[in-house]
């Protein structure tokens, strides 16, 4: 226990740095945005004299040096603060926490479904190996790498929303129904099959072609030998012997995908207006917030390494060689 | 048999790669000389708006009465142009860190390493928006932002590559006969590592047509050209009365990155025909 312990807090550990050069790029790409806090103000409130600019660069600090201003920054960062957007009138942490459950809510249902639709079709491609059904799924790769994600959630609500009209086009829930509680939560469950199909289709893609990969590899080991001399069925090899041996390796890609995952969830948020990250985003760039964008990019970098501590930890705790390495 | 011949009829094997490179020929050579054939500027009025492909207009119109075959045409030359630089520049610069840090090792490998990782974590699409945002889109700034979250995969394979090299006795020879650090990197063991990075890289074309067309129809497209990903926003306000206007240029990119892809295994196969094939 104390391994897994001394573990834990190694790994965690690590994430320190990584932060750091994230806050360290973050007051970079903020200094090479044109024009500062001071100047943003000064034009809001309508042509201000030099002085008053001057006066505003003092109270933010923004006369100091600039290491000074880093410190001042990382200050502010671990106090949540991560500036104001001045397009919005609110602080930008606040309008992104906001957005953020309904991001995680799209990720997770997407990465859900591909999971389960990518590995099952990868059990089955495998073991149908070279067979038809093995051809589609590497066809059905091919294509998915290939499709542009916003363009295939447009042609998704082509097909779904406007010919056959049974899934919503748009949105998070209908906009001014009276529903019980029950009915709110299927309510948005109808919202969020087109986006989170959208974004999962590649990762179904993803999953299949790795646990495909994996399954074949674990097929020439010889306790699969074994177990088919035994005199077991060929489902029976297949879908426990080699499937539950073939999963570990595929859990661990879960992980590096998320930064990936969260690109494609702005587009794709954009394209069905779902109220998370990836619409601020769109706002944001229409409205030119580059303190908003910022902070987005902030938020979203530390999701990514959260994430992957997390996956990194379970994959510790699942596999028992690597605690002890 | 010459080498380039021995390599074709090799990577001839491969049939969805031939055909995928001839299609490919064929895109590029639209993007060079179609518009000479077909001159119509993409950005003119040029009839009634949102008409259906028919005999006058093949692929029909835009919302602004634009014509689309034009578009695609002049599409396919920012889509391509991109999508290309943007992957050398980040073969470039990968190839460089990855071999000072495979070569050297130590605290330099430690160092360029730590800031691949660093690049690979963060959320390369946000950072690419963010990058533009703050830049100004333009031709060039669009293939920098590109380039500047694409380099890390090349980096580390160029890295493991020279690691697998240096200490091989034919670096351990040129090392004795006096060779520099640098006529070593690039003239002995470049060569050797070249073939896997020249997958990955054309492989780097596709992710970055598609990393492009999604920055355009975010907005975040140079104003003066027109491109596939900017027709697709377009088309995306009269997605219920003109479904074809958005499908068309998207289907251009689908094929487009279908044929890079087949043809970055069709490369792998030639260039690395002892590797297994995945």
């Amino acid at each position: 226990m104390p391994d897994t312990l001394w573990f834990v807090l190694r790994r965690t550990l690590q994430v320190a740095p990584v932060v750091l050069a994230i806050a360290a790029l973050n007051f970079v790409l903020l200094h090479m945005a044109p024009g500062d806090a001071a100047d943003i103000i000064a034009a809001q409130s309508g042509g201000s004299s030099a002085e008053f600019v001057a006066e505003l660069r003092q109270a933010f600090g923004l006369d100091r040096p600039l290491y000074q201003q880093f410190f001042i920054y990382i200050a502010r960062l671990l106090t949540f603060d991560l500036g104001y957007s001045y397009v919005q009138h609110r602080p930008v942490f606040d309008l992104i926490i906001e957005r953020v459950p309904a991001t995680l809510l799209l990720m997770l249902t997407a990465i859900v479904i591909a999971f389960v639709i990518g590995v099952l079709l990868g059990i089955v491609a495998a073991m149908r190996h070279r067979r038809l059904l093995d051809s589609f799924v590497s066809v059905l790769a091919l294509i998915v790498y290939a499709t542009p994600q916003f363009w295939l959630g447009l042609m998704l609500i082509v097909l779904f929303s406007i010919t056959l009209g049974i899934l919503p086009s748009g949105g998070m829930a209908t906009i001014g129904a009276e529903m019980s509680a029950p009915a709110r939560v299927l309510d948005i469950g109808r919202h969020l099959v087109l986006p989170a199909l959208t974004l999962g289709l590649f990762y179904v893609a993803v999953y299949a072609r790795l646990m495909r990969a994996s399954m074949l590899e674990v097929y020439s080991f010889d306790f699969i030998t074994a177990a088919r001399a035994k005199g077991l069925s060929e489902t029976r090899v297949g879908l426990v012997h080699a499937a539950s041996n073939a999963l570990l390796p595929v859990v661990t890609l879960a992980g590096v995908q998320i930064g990936h995952l969260l690109g494609g969830s702005i587009l794709v948020e954009t394209v069905f207006g779902w109220p998370g990250l990836g619409r601020l985003v769109f706002d944001a760039l229409l409205q030119r917030d580059l303190n908003l964008l910022l902070g987005i990019l902030f938020i979203s970098s530390l999701v990514v390494v959260i994430a992957n501590l997390l996956v990194d930890l379970l994959y510790g705790l699942l596999d028992p060689r690597i605690v002890h390495k | 048999m010459s080498a380039p011949l021995d390599f074709w009829r090799r990577f001839r094997r491969n049939r969805a790669a031939a055909v995928s490179f001839l299609v490919l020929l064929l895109i590029t050579l639209t993007a060079l000389f179609g518009p000479l054939v077909y001159p119509i500027d993409p950005f003119e009025m040029m009839g009634r708006p949102s008409q259906p492909p028919g005999r006058r207009f093949w692929l029909g119109t835009d919302v602004s009465g634009r014509d689309i075959l034009a578009g695609l045409i002049h599409g396919a030359r920012v889509s391509l142009l991109i999508g290309v630089a943007a992957s050398l520049a980040a073969t470039v610069f990968g190839l460089l860190v990855g071999a000072l840090a495979g070569y050297y090792g130590r605290a330099i490998d430690n160092i360029l390493m730590r800031c691949t990782d660093f690049f690979l974590t963060i959320p390369s699409f946000v950072l690419a928006v963010v990058l533009i945002a703050i830049f100004r889109p333009s031709v060039f700034n669009v293939t920098a932002a590109i380039a500047i979250v694409s380099w890390p995969p090349i980096a580390r394979l160029a890295r493991a590559e020279f690691i697998a090299h240096r200490d091989r006795e034919y670096v351990k020879a040129c090392r004795a006969l006096g060779m520099s650090d640098i006529e070593i990197i690039v003239r002995q063991i470049l060569p050797n590592a070249l073939p896997p990075v020249i997958v990955v890289s054309s492989l780097l074309v596709a992710t970055a047509i598609l990393t492009e067309s999604g920055l355009s129809f975010l907005g975040l497209a140079d104003p003066n050209v027109i491109s596939w990903g900017y027709m697709i926003g377009v088309g995306r306000s009269v997605l219920r009365s003109a479904w074809w206007m958005p499908a068309i240029p998207g289907f251009a990119i689908l094929i487009t990155v279908l044929c890079i892809n087949l043809v970055g295994e069709g490369l792998n196969d030639a260039l690395n025909p002892r590797l297994q094939r995945r």
